[in-house]
């Protein structure tokens, strides 16, 4: 048995790998999170609660419609991404004017809503919800046995990012979101409607947490409380990488992954703590982030 | 200003303080039953508003009074956190004045309840609970441990296993009191029969995913996995079992199975497993006439813990009506010299440390094509008696016992 | 004597007398551990400025130490509270160092990572007792004196810890100390051209936040006997912050307020929710005492959109516009 570091070998690389598949789930869920922050200078506390409303829209589709997973991981973003729309629209735009932290507590005040509404109807212990049909089954690896949904998880997310971090760096609808970010009023003086642009990222970054909820629902319980402990986890992602920009969140969500998998073999109990630890390390070497820019 | 933010703000709260207070029931002509149990999480399918119509029928079968007191329960959902447990508990017993507490599900809690309900002198009734400390390192005069422990089915269940060839062991345990126990208790049991623990991974309660712990089960090369779990923990890790194929090198042991997993389940998935249980609805006459009436209510059948529910008020309001009073002293020494003889258990008996003592049954869960219809799920394989499963008065922790 | 000291005379006078007014003296003990807790948070959000989003470690850790430190080590209750403190201090430190260092938003977000860092750590360490939490702590006696076990005798200590913890927040703010604090709250990049160390301050502040927190949380382990993982999670960070904010930011009285209200609404939801369902029909709101969550969620949105200053707050502003004169808008 081949071992490295006293690790035999198929537990290393299958923890490696399921530190990629959770590393793809902070990779989207900071993006969206990077997006949002960028433009509107709000923290989406609710964003772990959207997440939780995709898987759970996934699996309402499932069982009230019979809507398979694939017609779901179309739909079910773009409804969490009208009613983040409606969010924007109703509630969060009052509180631009205002400190910042508002908007945080704002979203705080909607993430327990959302959780509390769906723990009363659904209760805790979550809904089961089957792989489809395509992904079943594993492939064996030979050093171990990978799901073929995980797998289709891991790719589905980094095309997902990438074609985020396309359009916003390389095309001018990007453009016009960066140069809003930096300069709204300038922006707004050439004509573009920068409200409009806002409520529009707004919908899409939380669009992408639903997107993210649908990827995970076959995979965890679908429970109301999926997105809290992930949301906390995300937060510490996007300190280390730096709110400023799009490649540096999906970079580091992956990597965090990734040395998340590892600390479970090597060191298991601190596991859960390591993204904190590494928090708070970047912090005191480098308080921008990893690929920030001090604003 | 302050003064009249001051005195605004005293008026509010004591208009509250007193309405809160005058709000509180005072009545010691009711005999009171409290049930604090486990209503939307993890456990609430095993025991959770079944558990609470159990109870209810309990009480409507023995009239709905005692010699002209009425009979009243109440209930609480503890949502698996002790402190919220022993609040209510608190509150319940100062304010509501409770004859009788009644656990459900959640070991950690029941613990915390044991320890207030002895400090408060009054009958605690732990039902859906399963560690083996409330009768033994935590016994008090005051706990009955009704329907199962770790160490039955630790016994049961752990002896059939190592007896049929499964030797060396890796336990996937739920991190809390429950979880530790079993473990423990389990452990024992293998290697007093020559088996090898292998190693644990402690995932927490109500974990989602459990694949990386299962990969390190996996890796350690043992023949069993244990899965000292329960409830929505045990579902979730023997589908990600499935998921990973884990069962192609290890075969998994549930040490503590509800008939309401293998539902969940399904069949197909769990099949051949063998485990220990305390009573099951289809074994007699009296059992499945019980379970029919249960079944018109909550429109599935019946747990154990949901029968153990009925039971242990059944015999709680029994004791009552034969000494003529609610008195806790009074009513745990009638407990303690009368046989437990209903539908749950036959000969069972309630010890000195607070143990119901009673049969134990080793489990089979049917093949897809042996099973006539859902819920129809379980082979009974053997009879465990009482006194070979549960730990014994000469192995007992409990400072009550007297050696 | 005048009118602001009579007031609080009159409120003294209201809690001692509360158990012989038949109440629950272990609501009304709850109620002021919290009242304690969110005064302490006030401190650094309404008088600094700074948004804690992980005060509940503080709590937490507290309950922990002191329950762990009476119920193994022996020690006494005095001394056991005092450590727990004093552990809860020594978080302050390391927590307000690190969180210092970003301002605002990533701040917040700052606390509260390192107190979810926290909560996992007691999640697994052995001597929490994890999921099952530290029980039947023993009260042990004040002092050597004073039976503790016998709720009314913990009352009058909880009451004297509450007022002190009050008295200190309250001669915090009116020295010189406080209008540094308010200073920074109110414009930072002037208060340092005026050549104060703000980052000492801030972290002054915190410590001082944390310290009381602590005692906070030593006090509500003495009463029920035990420290649990939910003192420790984020959701008892965001009560504590809605408490404030109900309450209102910035005000002295403003948290008492609002930790009452927030007790109350948690007991009696239930009831509430009891009430609607006979009134309507509707099976539903039954099931809405068992979620306190989304009653916070709701108060606490409708709170930031139009309630901002609080109860308390938009008391104090309607008295100015009664009497004429312009109030600052928050």
């Amino acid at each position: 048995m081949i071992t490295i570091f006293g690790i035999p070998l198929q537990a290393f690389l299958g923890q490696l790998l399921l530190g990629l598949v959770n590393g793809s789930f902070y990779a989207i869920l900071s993006l969206g999170l990077a997006v949002i922050f960028g433009l509107l200078n709000v923290i989406n506390f609710a964003h772990g609660a959207l997440y939780m409303f995709g898987a759970f829209l996934a699996w309402m589709g499932l069982s009230y419609f019979d809507l398979n997973y694939w017609v779901m991981l179309a739909i079910a973003p773009l409804i969490v991404g009208v009613f983040g729309i409606f969010i924007e629209r109703c509630l969060l735009k009052h509180l631009y004017k205002l400190d910042h932290l508002y908007g945080l507590l704002l979203t705080f005040g909607i993430t327990l809503l959302m959780e509390g509404l769906f723990r009363s109807f659904y209760g805790v212990s979550g809904q089961p919800y089957s792989t489809p049909e395509a992904l079943r089954g594993a492939t064996n690896l030979g050093f171990m046995v990978l799901p073929n949904y995980r797998a289709w998880v891991v790719v589905a997310s980094v095309v997902v990012c990438l074609l985020t971090w396309f359009v916003i760096e390389r095309t001018r609808l990007g453009a016009l979101l960066r140069a809003g970010t930096e300069n709204p009023r300038l922006v707004e003086a050439f004509g573009v409607n920068v409200p409009l642009m806002v409520t529009l990222t707004y919908g899409f970054g939380v669009a992408l947490a639903g997107f993210a909820g649908v990827l995970a629902a076959p995979i965890l319980q679908i429970s109301p409380l999926m997105g809290s402990n992930l949301i906390v986890v995300v937060f510490a992602v996007v300190v280390i990488g730096g709110m400023g920009s799009i490649l540096g969140a999906i970079v580091t969500g992956l990597g965090l992954g990734v040395i998340e998998g590892l600390t479970k073999v090597f060191w298991p109990e601190a596991s859960s703590t390591v993204v904190f630890i590494i928090m708070a390390i970047v912090l005191l070497l480098r308080p921008a982030g990893l690929f920030g820019k001090e604003k | 200003m302050k003064l009249r933010t001051l005195s605004a703000s005293l008026m509010l709260a004591g208009f509250g303080l007193v309405s809160h207070s005058a709000l509180a029931n005072i009545s010691d002509d009711v005999i009171r039953i409290g049930f604090i149990t486990d209503m939307a999480s993890v456990y609430s399918d095993i025991d959770g508003p079944g558990g609470i119509e159990a109870a209810r029928m309990a009480i409507a079968d023995a009239g709905g009074e005692i010699n002209g007191k009425k009979i009243e329960l109440i209930f609480a959902d503890h949502q698996n956190k002790a402190d919220v447990a022993a609040a209510k508990a608190r509150e319940w017993f100062d304010q509501q004045k409770i004859d009788m507490l009644m656990g459900g599900t959640n070991s950690g809690v029941n613990l915390a309840l044991a320890g207030i309900a002895a400090e408060k002198k009054k009958v605690f009734m732990a039902v859906g609970a399963a560690a083996s400390d409330l009768t033994g390192a935590q016994c008090s005069p005051y706990t009955a441990h009704w329907a199962y422990d770790t160490v039955a089915l630790a016994r049961g269940t752990g002896s059939a296993i190592v007896k049929a060839g499964g030797k060396s062991w890796y336990f996937l345990t739920a991190d809390y009191a429950f979880g530790h126990a079993l473990e423990r208790d389990t452990a024992n049991v293998v290697k007093a029969a020559g088996g090898e623990i292998k190693g644990q991974v402690r995932a927490p309660l109500n974990s989602s995913d459990f694949s990386s712990f299962l990969l390190q089960a996996q890796s350690s090369k043992a023949q069993i996995l244990g899965l000292a779990n329960a409830g929505g923990d045990t579902i979730n890790s023997i589908k990600a079992a499935n998921e990973f194929g884990i069962g192609k090198t290890m075969k998994l042991a549930g040490l503590l199975i509800f008939i309401n997993d293998i539902h969940s389940l399904g069949l197909n998935v769990t099949q051949g497993m063998q485990f220990t249980d305390g009573w099951y609805w289809d074994q007699n006459d009296e059992t499945r006439a019980w379970s029919a009436k249960f079944e018109a209510k909550v429109k599935r059948k019946p747990s154990m813990v949901q029968a153990g529910d009925y039971s242990a008020v059944s015999n709680y309001l029994k004791a009552v009506k034969a000494t003529g009073t609610d008195d806790s002293d009074t009513v745990m020494k009638w407990l303690k010299s009368n046989k437990v003889n209903d539908m749950f258990a036959k000969n069972g008996y309630l010890r000195e440390d607070g143990r119901m003592v009673h049969d134990m049954f080793l489990m089979e869960v049917k093949k897809p094509s042996e099973s006539k219809g859902p819920w129809d799920y379980y082979k009974q394989l053997a009879v465990l008696p009482g006194e070979e499963v549960f730990t014994t008065l000469a192995e007992s922790t409990c400072k009550l016992i007297k050696k | 004597m005048n009118r602001q000291a009579f007031g609080y005379v009159l409120f003294v006078v209201f809690l001692a007398a509360i158990p012989m007014l038949g109440i629950y003296p272990i609501f009304a003990m709850k109620i002021m551990c919290y009242a304690l807790f969110a005064c302490a948070f006030n401190l650094l959000l309404g008088f600094t400025g700074l948004l804690s989003f992980g005060h509940a470690a503080f709590l937490g850790s507290a309950a922990y130490a002191s329950g762990h430190a009476i119920k193994v080590w022996g020690l006494s209750t005095e001394l056991g509270i005092l450590y727990g403190v004093a552990i809860a201090g020594a978080l302050g430190v390391v927590m307000g160092a690190l969180a210092i260092r970003r301002s605002g938003i990533y701040f917040a977000m700052i606390t509260m990572a390192l107190s979810q860092m926290v909560y996992f750590y007691f999640l697994q360490a052995k001597f929490t007792g994890g999921e099952d939490g530290l029980q039947g702590v023993p009260r042990g006696t004040l002092f050597g004196m004073i039976d503790l076990k016998n709720d009314l005798n913990l009352y009058y200590l909880v009451m004297a810890i509450f007022i002190l913890g009050y008295f200190i927040i309250w001669r915090t703010v009116h020295s010189p100390f406080g209008q540094v604090l308010k200073a920074i709250r109110e414009n930072e990049p002037r208060a340092i051209s005026l050549g104060y160390d703000v980052e000492r301050f801030k972290l002054l502040a915190f410590v001082l936040s944390a310290l009381l927190a602590g005692l906070a949380g030593s006090t509500k382990m003495l009463i029920f006997v035990s420290a649990t993982l939910s003192d420790a999670t984020w959701q008892m960070s965001g009560l504590v912050i809605l408490m404030t904010l109900i309450g209102g930011m910035g005000t002295l009285v403003g948290p008492v307020l609002g930790a009452f209200i927030v007790v109350l609404l948690e007991n009696k939801v239930g009831d509430f929710g009891a009430a609607l369902a006979k009134l309507t029909g509707v099976e539903w709101f039954q099931r809405l005492g068992e979620s306190v969550t989304i009653v916070i969620g709701l108060i606490f949105v409708i709170c930031v959109l139009s309630f901002r200053r609080g109860l308390v707050g938009e008391f104090n502003a309607w008295i100015e516009k009664r009497k004429g004169t312009a109030t600052n808008v928050t």
